[in-house]
C-alpha cells in the first residue's frame, strides 16, 4: 500500500493533546505511523486545519424506514438530483439521499466512520443490503432491543444472564454493533395503538416498565462488557415538558459502572438530547430544559450525549417510535407511514418542515446549541442532528458554524420571525462561549470514537490507528473574516485518507475505498434455555423460519470487521 | 439416497413462504419432491427439471425461426444493443434476486436507460398512493399473533396467495390470537363471489368500479353520519355494521389488490383506503398493506430506491434520475414509440401488457431474460435462458411486507447455463468496455 505525508498542517487531536501545533501527519499501509520514507507521497497541508476522519455516531442511512422515506418522497429528488460524475454513481435525495450518495457526501465532509442507529432485527438483511452500497464510510448498525419481547420477559424476571445471552445472539445474527433503545415499552403498547410516556407506565401485557426495560439492558450490556454502552432514545420524545422523563431516565443509570476493555468509560448513552430537553406545558409556553439535562450529565460521568441539532430545513422524520410519528402526524397533517415489526419494534416516518417562522421549531434550534454550549466536557457531547430528523446530516458544517462563532448564532436570531421568544424561551443570547477546533475534534472524533468503543481504532491521529484523516481549507493562525466562510471549510475536505487510501481530493471523489461493515461478536457461555426459547418463538410467533433470519454471506456483509468480546467468564 | 433441504423460500409469490422442504437427488442435480407448497409454487420448482426446457440462448431470425447462439454471443448482442441504443429500456426485474437487480442498474446508469419493474401494471398506482398520503403498516408476523379484523379488498388469496391465509391472516394461531380463525373477523369486498368471499363472515358485493365510493362512506359511517340508502351497491346499514366491525376490533389490515389499484380510480382508490386506515387509528389500531404479486417486486422496488430514489419508472436517460409515472413508465414510453432498445428480465409483458404496447417490441432490437418460453420470449429478437432464481441460484428477495428473505439454492441448474446475474455481469463488463472505446 502507497505511503503518504500530510506536511505542515495545523493538526488538532485530542487522543495525542495536539492542539494545533504544525506536525506532519505520516501513513503507512493503512495506519498512522511515525515515519514514513523519502518515496511517500505529499501532500501539503500549510495554512490547512487536519484532524482524524469523523465519526457519526447516531444516524438514520440505511433500513427499511429510510427506504420508505425515499420511496413515499419524490419530492425529496427535486433539485438534489447528482449525475454519474467520474467515479461517482448518480444519486438524488435532500434529507434521505440515496445509498451512493450517502457515502460521498459524508467523505466530502471528512467523516470516515458512521453508525446506523436503528435497526429492526427482522430487517438486518435489508439494512445490510443499503451499508454495503453506501461507499468508502466504515458502518456499524444498532439493533433495536427495547421493545423486544424476548427481552420484556427475561428482565420482567430480572434475568440478566439470559437477556445477555439473547443480545449476544441477536447480534450476531444481525451482524448488530451495540444495544439500542427506542422509547421502551412504548413502541410494544404501539402494537395496540396506546403508549409508555413515563419510565414508570406499564407495558400492555408484558407487566413491565419502562424503568426495567432500561435498567436491564444496562445491566445486560455490562455483563457482557461490549465496546458500546446502551443507546437510548428515552420515552416521552418531543412533547412539552419531556425534560422530566429524560432525567428520570438518566438518574436509572445511577450506581452503574461500565466493564469493558476498549476504553468507554459510560454506562449510558443519551441520544439527540434537543429533543429529550423540553420544558413547558403546550406549544405556547414551549422552553428550552437544556440546563436542567446538561446539569445532571456535567455531574454524571457515567453518561454521554449527542445534540441533535435542527437546521431549519424540510426533512423526513424517521424513527422506531411509532406513536410519535403518529402523534406528529396529528400536529403536521402530511402524511404518515408506520410499520409494525412483529415481536421486535415499530417504526414511523413523517416529512417535516422546520421553519424559521415558527417559534416552536425557532427554540428547538436553540435548545440543540445550548446543549453543547452548556457542557462542560466536549469529550462526552457529540455533534449529531439525528439525520433526518432534526436536519439532514449534510448540514453538520453550518452547525459547526453556529458552534464556532457567537456572530453567526446572533444574525440566525435575528433572523428569527418570533426572535424575542426564542430569547425569553431559551439562553441562547446569552450563551457567549464560542467551541474551539480541539473542542470541535473532541466532539466529532475522540469523543464519539471513544464512546463507541473504537478509541484504539479511529478518532485519533496516534501512531498505531487507523488512518482516517481529514485535511481542512481552515487556517485556525486566521481570524475568521465571515462565519460562512467557516461552513464553505468544512463542507467539502481538501483531503481525506481512510485507512490510508486517499478517498477525497479538493473535494472530489478519487477512490470507493475499502468500505467495512462493523459489528460486534460475543461469545457468551452456552445457554441452552435461550436457544430453546428462541426456537419456540419462530416456530411458533415469527412469520418466518429461524434458519432464515441471520445476515449471512458475502451479499450482505461483504467486508466485515469484527469485534471481538468474550464475555464467557462473565 | 436422497437429500431433504428444509426451510426453501418459493420463489413464486409476494407471499415468499420461508418453510417449504424440497427432497433432491444424492448428486444435488435432480429436484424429485416439493413438500409444503402450494400448487402454483410446487410447479413452479419443478418445471426447472422439465425435459424440454431451453438451455441456451437463441437468436430470432427472419423467417421466423430460432437460431441456437452461444451466450458469449448473447452478451455481445446485448451489449452492443445498449450501446448503440439511445433510450433502451430496461424492464422487469420481479422474478429475479436484488443482486442481479443491482448490476442490472449498473448497466441502467452506463446506458442512460429507462428502468421500471411490474409494479408498472399492478401496483404501481398504490405507490402513487402511498406517495401522496403515507402507508400505515406492519409485518406479516404482527397480522398472525395481533390482528382480529382482516379485509380483503379487490383481492381473492385463496387461488392469487394461496398460503397467505394459512401462514399469515386467517388460520394461524398468534400470541395473542390463540383461538386462531376464530378470533377474527374477516370481510371481503369484491364484486365477484370468490373463494375467498365465500369464507367470509361479510362479503360486501361492491358495484364493479365503485370502491373509491363504498371507501368514502365507510369514512362517513365512521363518523357516524348520513348515508344514502344504497352506496356502490351496498346498503347503507350493511356498510354501518362493516363500519362498526372494523372499529371494534382490537387491531385490523386491510390487503388490498389489483381489483383496486387497476379500476376506476385506480391510485385514488387507494388514497382512500389510506385515509380509511388511518381514520381507524382513531379508534383502534389499523394497517394496510398491498398483496404484491411476484416474489421480488418488492425488492426491486426497494433497490431502485436505495439505489435511485424512486421505487419504479425510473428515468436515466439525462445523466440523473428522473421519475414522473405516465411520462417514464414503461407502457407509456412504449405506447408512444420513445424506446429504441428493449431488454426484459424476470417478467413477461407480452402477457400482460396491451397490445399497442407490446407490437413495439417485436420492432426493436430486443432481449428477454426468462427461464420460460413466453409471448415476451417470442416476440424478443433474443431469448436468453437463464438458471430459475430460487432453485437453481439463491439471492435476496424481499416479501410484501417489504421483509428481505434470501433464497436458497437446491439443485444445479443445467450443465453451463448462468444466471441472471451471471448474465448481466458479463453484459455489464462489455458495455462498459463499449463505452470506453467510444
Amino acid at each position: 500500500m502507497s505511503e503518504y505525508i500530510i506536511k505542515n498542517g495545523h493538526v488538532f487531536d485530542p487522543v495525542q493533546g495536539i492542539k494545533g501545533d504544525k506536525k506532519d501527519i505520516s501513513i503507512k499501509d493503512g495506519k498512522i505511523v511515525d515515519k514514513v520514507s523519502s518515496s511517500a507521497k505529499v501532500i501539503d497541508a500549510k495554512d490547512k486545519t487536519v484532524m482524524a476522519g469523523a465519526v457519526e455516531i447516531h444516524a438514520h442511512i440505511a433500513g427499511p424506514k429510510v427506504n420508505l422515506g425515499r420511496i413515499y418522497r419524490p419530492e425529496d429528488k427535486l433539485f438534489s438530483c447528482t449525475p454519474t460524475h467520474g467515479m461517482e454513481r448518480m444519486g438524488g435525495g435532500a434529507s434521505i439521499p440515496t445509498t451512493f450518495k450517502t457515502g460521498y457526501e459524508y467523505a466530502k465532509m471528512g467523516y470516515t466512520t458512521a453508525m446506523e442507529a436503528a435497526m429492526p432485527p427482522l430487517f438486518s438483511r435489508h439494512v445490510h443490503e443499503e451499508i454495503r452500497d453506501t461507499p468508502i464510510i466504515d458502518e456499524g448498525a444498532f439493533p433495536v432491543f427495547g421493545n423486544n419481547w424476548f427481552v420484556m420477559e427475561y428482565l420482567k424476571n430480572h434475568e440478566i444472564e439470559n437477556t445477555a445471552a439473547y443480545c449476544a445472539w441477536l447480534l450476531r445474527a444481525t451482524k448488530g454493533y451495540a444495544i439500542k433503545i427506542v422509547n421502551p415499552g412504548g413502541t410494544e403498547a404501539w402494537g395496540w395503538g396506546l403508549n409508555c410516556l413515563s419510565i414508570h407506565d406499564p407495558v400492555p401485557y408484558f407487566d413491565i416498565t419502562p424503568a426495567e426495560i432500561i435498567k436491564g439492558l444496562i445491566e445486560a450490556n455490562e455483563y457482557l462488557g461490549l465496546p458500546h454502552s446502551m443507546h437510548i432514545h428515552p420515552n416521552n420524545l418531543g412533547n412539552p415538558g419531556c425534560y422530566e422523563t429524560t432525567l428520570d431516565t438518566l438518574k436509572l443509570a445511577e450506581g452503574f459502572k461500565t466493564k469493558n476493555k476498549f476504553g468507554r468509560e459510560q454506562v449510558m448513552h443519551l441520544t439527540h438530547t434537543q429533543f429529550h430537553s423540553y420544558k413547558g406545558t403546550n406549544w405556547g409556553d414551549f422552553e428550552s430544559g437544556a440546563k436542567e439535562v446538561t446539569d445532571y450529565v456535567n455531574k454524571n460521568k457515567n453518561i454521554t450525549i449527542d445534540t441533535g441539532n435542527v437546521t431549519l430545513d424540510e426533512t423526513t422524520t424517521m424513527t422506531a417510535d411509532g406513536p410519535f410519528e403518529h402523534h406528529l402526524c396529528g400536529l403536521n397533517h402530511l402524511k404518515w407511514a408506520n410499520v409494525d415489526v412483529e415481536l421486535e419494534t415499530a417504526a414511523g416516518v413523517v416529512p417535516y418542515i422546520y421553519s424559521p417562522n415558527i417559534s416552536v421549531c425557532a427554540i428547538q434550534w436553540a435548545i440543540g446549541l445550548e446543549i453543547p454550549l452548556m457542557m462542560k466536557d466536549p469529550m462526552r457531547c457529540y455533534i449529531t442532528t439525528d439525520h433526518p430528523n432534526a436536519g439532514p446530516f449534510t448540514r453538520y458544517p453550518r452547525v459547526i458554524k453556529w458552534l464556532m462563532s457567537k456572530k453567526a448564532r446572533d444574525a440566525q436570531v435575528n433572523a428569527f420571525k418570533h426572535k424575542d421568544k426564542v430569547l425569553s424561551q431559551t439562553s441562547i443570547g446569552s450563551l457567549d462561549r464560542e467551541i474551539s477546533l480541539y473542542e470541535l475534534a473532541q466532539m466529532t472524533r475522540a469523543g464519539p470514537a471513544k464512546s463507541l468503543g473504537l478509541s484504539a481504532m479511529c478518532g485519533g491521529l496516534k501512531p498505531g490507528m487507523d488512518a482516517d484523516v481529514a485535511v481542512y481549507n481552515f487556517n485556525p493562525d486566521k481570524p475568521v473574516a465571515n462565519p460562512d466562510d467557516i461552513e464553505t471549510a468544512f463542507s467539502r475536505c481538501a483531503a481525506v485518507f481512510k485507512s490510508g487510501i486517499q478517498v477525497v481530493s479538493n473535494g472530489e471523489i478519487v477512490s470507493t475505498g475499502n468500505k467495512r461493515t462493523l459489528w460486534v461478536d460475543v461469545h457468551v457461555k452456552d445457554n441452552p434455555q435461550v436457544m430453546r426459547d428462541i426456537n419456540e418463538k419462530f416456530v411458533k410467533f415469527y412469520s418466518m423460519t429461524q434458519n432464515n433470519y441471520e445476515a449471512l454471506g458475502h451479499h450482505f456483509v461483504p467486508n466485515p470487521y469484527a469485534l471481538e468480546v468474550d464475555a464467557t467468564q462473565a | 439416497m436422497t437429500k431433504t433441504i428444509t426451510d426453501v423460500i418459493c420463489p413464486f409469490c409476494g407471499t415468499l413462504c420461508d418453510d417449504i422442504e424440497v427432497i433432491v437427488s444424492d448428486d444435488g442435480k435432480k429436484l424429485l419432491e416439493v413438500n409444503n407448497a402450494c400448487v402454483i409454487g410446487t410447479e413452479k420448482f419443478l418445471h426447472s427439471q422439465s425435459s424440454d426446457r431451453i438451455t441456451r440462448p437463441r437468436m430470432h431470425q427472419e423467417d421466423g425461426s430460432w437460431k441456437e447462439i452461444s451466450y458469449d454471443e448473447a452478451v455481445e448482442y446485448t451489449a452492443q444493443m445498449l450501446a448503440k441504443a439511445r433510450k433502451p429500456l430496461l424492464f422487469g426485474w420481479s422474478s429475479t434476486n436484488c443482486e442481479a437487480q443491482s448490476v442490472g442498474n449498473e448497466i441502467a446508469e452506463m446506458s442512460r436507460a429507462c428502468c421500471d419493474n411490474t409494479a408498472a401494471t399492478c401496483h404501481g398506482t398504490s405507490l402513487i398512493a402511498i406517495q401522496d398520503v403515507g402507508l400505515p403498516s406492519c409485518t406479516l408476523g404482527e397480522i398472525k399473533n395481533r390482528a382480529d379484523r382482516i379485509i380483503f379488498w379487490g383481492c381473492n388469496p385463496a387461488h392469487a396467495h394461496p398460503r397467505h391465509m394459512s401462514r399469515y391472516s386467517i388460520f394461524p394461531r398468534g400470541f395473542f390470537t390463540g383461538k386462531g380463525q376464530m378470533s377474527r373477523k374477516l370481510i371481503v369486498v369484491d364484486p365477484r363471489v370468490t373463494d375467498t368471499a365465500k369464507m367470509a363472515d361479510m362479503h360486501l358485493q361492491v358495484e364493479q368500479g365503485k370502491d373509491y365510493e363504498l371507501l368514502d362512506a365507510l369514512r362517513v359511517a365512521f363518523k357516524g353520519e348520513w348515508l344514502p340508502d344504497v352506496v356502490a351497491g351496498i346498503p347503507g346499514e350493511k356498510i354501518r355494521e362493516a363500519a362498526d366491525v372494523m372499529k371494534s376490533g382490537r387491531f385490523g389490515i386491510i390487503f388490498f389488490g389489483m381489483g383496486v389499484t387497476q379500476t376506476l380510480g385506480k391510485n385514488h382508490n387507494i388514497d382512500a383506503a389510506i385515509a380509511v386506515t388511518k381514520d381507524l387509528n382513531e379508534y383502534t389500531k389499523f394497517s394496510i398493506m398491498p398483496m404484491r404479486g411476484h416474489y421480488n417486486v418488492t425488492g426491486s422496488g426497494e433497490v431502485f430506491a436505495w439505489q435511485f430514489g424512486f421505487p419504479y419508472a425510473v428515468d436515466l436517460t439525462r445523466g440523473f434520475a428522473r421519475y414522473n409515472p405516465g411520462d417514464t413508465s414503461t407502457i407509456d414510453l412504449l405506447t408512444r414509440g420513445e424506446i429504441d432498445a428493449m431488454l426484459t428480465i424476470g417478467s413477461d409483458p407480452g402477457a400482460h401488457f396491451p397490445i399497442s404496447a407490446v407490437k413495439p417490441i417485436a420492432k426493436m432490437p430486443s432481449v428477454c431474460i426468462d427461464p420460460h418460453l413466453t409471448p415476451t420470449s417470442g416476440v424478443s429478437k433474443l431469448h436468453v435462458p437463464v438458471a430459475f432464481n430460487g432453485v437453481e441460484t439463491g439471492g435476496n428477495c424481499y416479501r410484501m411486507d417489504n421483509v428481505p428473505i434470501d433464497c436458497r439454492k437446491v439443485v444445479e441448474p443445467p450443465e453451463g447455463m448462468l444466471t441472471d446475474e451471471e448474465f448481466l455481469i458479463k453484459v455489464r463488463d462489455r458495455l462498459k468496455q463499449l463505452k470506453e472505446a467510444a
